[in-house]
């Protein structure tokens, strides 16, 4: 769709020469896998609660039609407007011309990877609006000019070192070292924000169709102020996110909270139905929620893809990959990184531009097993492959590989005359039963490991002669 | 006397012949009557994991008319049996002939320790290896069969074998088939954290069901001079 095609290969080969990086990924990823697993281990009937999960979405993404509008219809009878945007720049389009005609000077923003998604914060800015990011995670990374590496931890990639760099250079306060000390100071400059800003921007990690009531998950309280200080709550969600009743949440808060960060609750959830009524002490006086189609109805038409939009974005994906912890989030070139990234993004954005981040995985299918909602990823993962390569993205290289294993498979005989052809020319490689260097494209293999050499006789040849052959 | 055909996979059949033997001769032991198909290669992992979904599809049709017949069939390796039973039906699935061919091999497909211990109802096979040995478990055969249980039981049983813990077991070693030379860094950064947990562990062996992944293993073992070998299951419980 946009942009150049993404170099996995080349991002995660640099991530690995960043010694930082690694330092902070080998740190934080296994953590975040225990207090998942802790979290998990803690619920008798966690299979039954995925099923039920999976269940929920299923029905809901089959009758979306009748969600949505039920959704639209409940939170108008609330005072709510809802504004419906087929692709980024609509979205976009539509919050900033909202901000413009209510006279917005300043925007705060509670976390929300759909707003990453239709690039919000640039699209305001050109309008001369200051936005602050409120999370602190993403405060940090709106500071260091970066995005975030991470759907749940945006900013995994950094240490507390760096982020006390960071501060003290751009907040001109004095240096401090502890993570508190530094939320303190954050803290500080964030709570001017929340009083002087006429526009709060959150994300939705549910929206109940029955009540029109849309559910925002955090830790710090920041997403309650940003909803409920400024005069004006903007809401964004994908389309995926409604849910049909108030009840689903028992299932899909429990779910998110132990398999996101590994809580049995997060320590806040906040249920919005609508703006302020008369007679209420708080809440904005608008409440605007909308919804983001972006490629999402293209999966929806995808049967083999579509129940990636059961996501809840809890990041379990992320944390349980072996890629991930090693290559970040930033390797994978994308709003949305890790195994559900690498499906996703590749319908959303086009396999012109991502379509290496299928390869970027052994399949080794970890990330299904974590799943709170049973996405099976990596089957989808290998279906991608499938297309990207009938799309014509794979290399000469891929092309003559496959032709030739093929050609040499298809046929008993071809394998086993190719076996003793080998075994005569691997006699110029071989030594003491190993291969300690191959040429490219296979020099990968050998920087890391040996090769083992073709056997002197192989299992049929053996068969043949141990056995006599037979059948 | 139950009849099983074997399907040595192409890598086994080709580098390591001597775990197609020991596959045989464990079957055997365990009263088995063992044949083996000649006119089968390779299940098309290869390239169905590269994208290659029609060269898979015509590797496909030539392992399932290689294996058409018999009652049961078994794989010392967890990735081809996971790309019998999981890819073959869906490969072919609008394919009117080779589609419910596909599903009837799926679903008479083994894993060798799965055949052992859940269709045979197997755990001790018989086998003395005294050695201290770490099981990796391979991705394909955990998460793809659910084999959790079945190997670490047979190898539990075989006397004189330590089994000694390895921290993150279930973790992938980086094979990932060609993963493993367009990822090569990545794929090696995933290997290291694998084998120093093997060299830490203390093991004399490391042990898996999967060539493949022993084949990686091993290769890093030996790149860096370790003294841990690498053996596939069926090795170890062919022995004494």
């Amino acid at each position: 769709m946009s942009g150049p095609r993404i170099d996995m290969i080349g991002n995660a080969r640099r991530a690995l020469q960043d010694p930082a990086l690694q330092q902070q990924l080998r740190r934080a990823m296994p953590s975040f896998r225990r207090q998942r697993d802790a979290a998990v281990a803690e619920v008798a009937d966690w299979e039954y609660l995925r099923s039920t999960a999976a269940a929920i979405k299923d029905h809901a993404l089959a009758h979306l039609d009748r969600y949505l509008t039920e959704l639209e219809m409940q939170v108008a009878v609330r005072g709510g407007v809802v504004h419906w945007a087929a692709d980024a720049a609509d979205a976009r389009r539509i919050i900033v011309d909202l901000a413009r005609r209510r006279g917005i000077r300043r925007v705060v923003k509670s976390k929300s990877m759909t707003t990453e998604e239709i690039h919000l914060n640039p699209a305001l800015e050109r309008e001369g609006i200051v936005v602050v990011e409120t999370d602190l995670g993403e405060y940090i990374v709106q500071l260091a000019g970066e995005t975030p590496s991470h759907i749940v931890a945006p900013v995994v990639h950094k240490s507390v070192e760096a982020v006390a760099d960071l501060f003290a250079a751009k907040l001109h306060a004095p240096r401090h070292e502890r993570p508190e000390e530094l939320a303190g100071v954050a803290r500080q400059t964030l709570r001017a924000e929340f009083l002087a800003a006429d526009m709060g921007v959150s994300g939705v990690n549910f929206a109940v169709a029955e009540t029109g009531t849309i559910v925002v998950v955090e830790n710090e309280g920041n997403a309650r102020l940003t909803t409920s200080r400024p005069r004006i709550h903007v809401a964004v969600m994908g389309l995926e996110k409604v849910v049909p009743r108030l009840a689903d949440l028992g299932v899909m808060l429990s779910l998110l909270a132990r398999s996101s960060t590994g809580q049995r609750a997060s320590v806040y959830v906040s249920l919005l139905s609508g703006p302020r009524r008369p007679g209420e002490p708080d809440g904005p006086d608008e409440l605007h929620l909308v919804i983001l189609d972006n490629g999402r109805t293209r999966l929806l038409g995808d049967p083999d893809l579509r129940a990636a939009l059961r996501c809840i974005r809890c990041g379990a994906c992320l944390n349980i990959c072996p890629v991930f912890e090693r290559a970040g989030g930033h390797a994978y070139g994308a709003v949305y990184s890790g195994p559900i990234g690498a499906v996703i993004t590749p319908v959303y954005e086009g396999l012109d531009r991502a379509g290496e981040l299928p390869f970027a995985s052994t399949l080794c299918g970890a990330c299904a097993e974590v799943c709170p909602v049973k996405i099976d990823l990596p089957r989808m993962l290998a279906e991608l492959r499938g297309r990207a390569v009938r799309a014509g993205h794979a290399t000469n290289l891929d092309r003559l590989f496959a032709r030739a294993w093929t050609l040499l498979m298809e046929r008993p005989a071809r394998l086993w005359i190719a076996g003793k052809i080998g075994r005569t020319l691997q006699r110029v490689a071989v030594r003491g039963r190993r291969i300690d260097r191959l040429p490219y494209p296979l020099s990968g293999w050998t920087a890391h490991r040996v090769a083992p050499p073709l056997a002197t006789q192989s299992f049929r040849e053996w068969w043949r002669m141990d056995r006599g052959g037979g059948r | 006397m139950r009849e099983v055909a074997l399907f040595v996979t192409c890598l086994v059949d080709q580098l390591y012949p001597q775990v197609g033997q020991a596959a045989v001769r464990v079957l055997e032991r365990a009263g088995c009557g063992v044949f083996f198909p000649e006119a089968q290669t390779c299940c098309g992992q290869a390239v169905f994991n590269d994208g290659f979904q029609d060269d898979a599809r015509r590797l496909a049709a030539g392992l399932i008319g290689a294996l058409d017949g018999a009652e049961a069939v078994v794989a010392p390796s967890g990735s081809c049996v996971a790309m019998v039973r999981e890819w073959y039906p869906r490969l072919l699935r609008d394919d009117p002939v080779l589609g419910p061919r596909a599903a009837a091999l799926a679903r008479r497909t083994y894993e060798l320790s799965e055949f052992l211990v859940r269709v045979l109802g197997l755990s001790d096979v018989g086998a003395r290896f005294p050695a201290a040995v770490a099981y990796h478990a391979s991705c394909h055969g955990l998460r793809g069969l659910g084999l959790r249980e079945e190997p670490v039981r047979l190898l539990a049983a075989v006397r004189d074998l330590r089994l000694v813990p390895l921290p993150g077991a279930e973790e992938c070693c980086g094979f990932g088939g060609l993963f493993s030379v367009k990822f090569a860094d990545l794929s090696g950064a995933m290997l290291a954290a694998k084998l120093d947990a093997i060299e830490a562990s203390g093991a004399d062996v490391v042990t898996a069901t999967d060539v493949s992944c022993l084949m990686h293993i091993g290769g890093g073992l030996a790149r860096r001079g370790s003294r841990v070998r690498a053996m596939h299951l069926a090795e170890l419980l062919v022995q004494g």
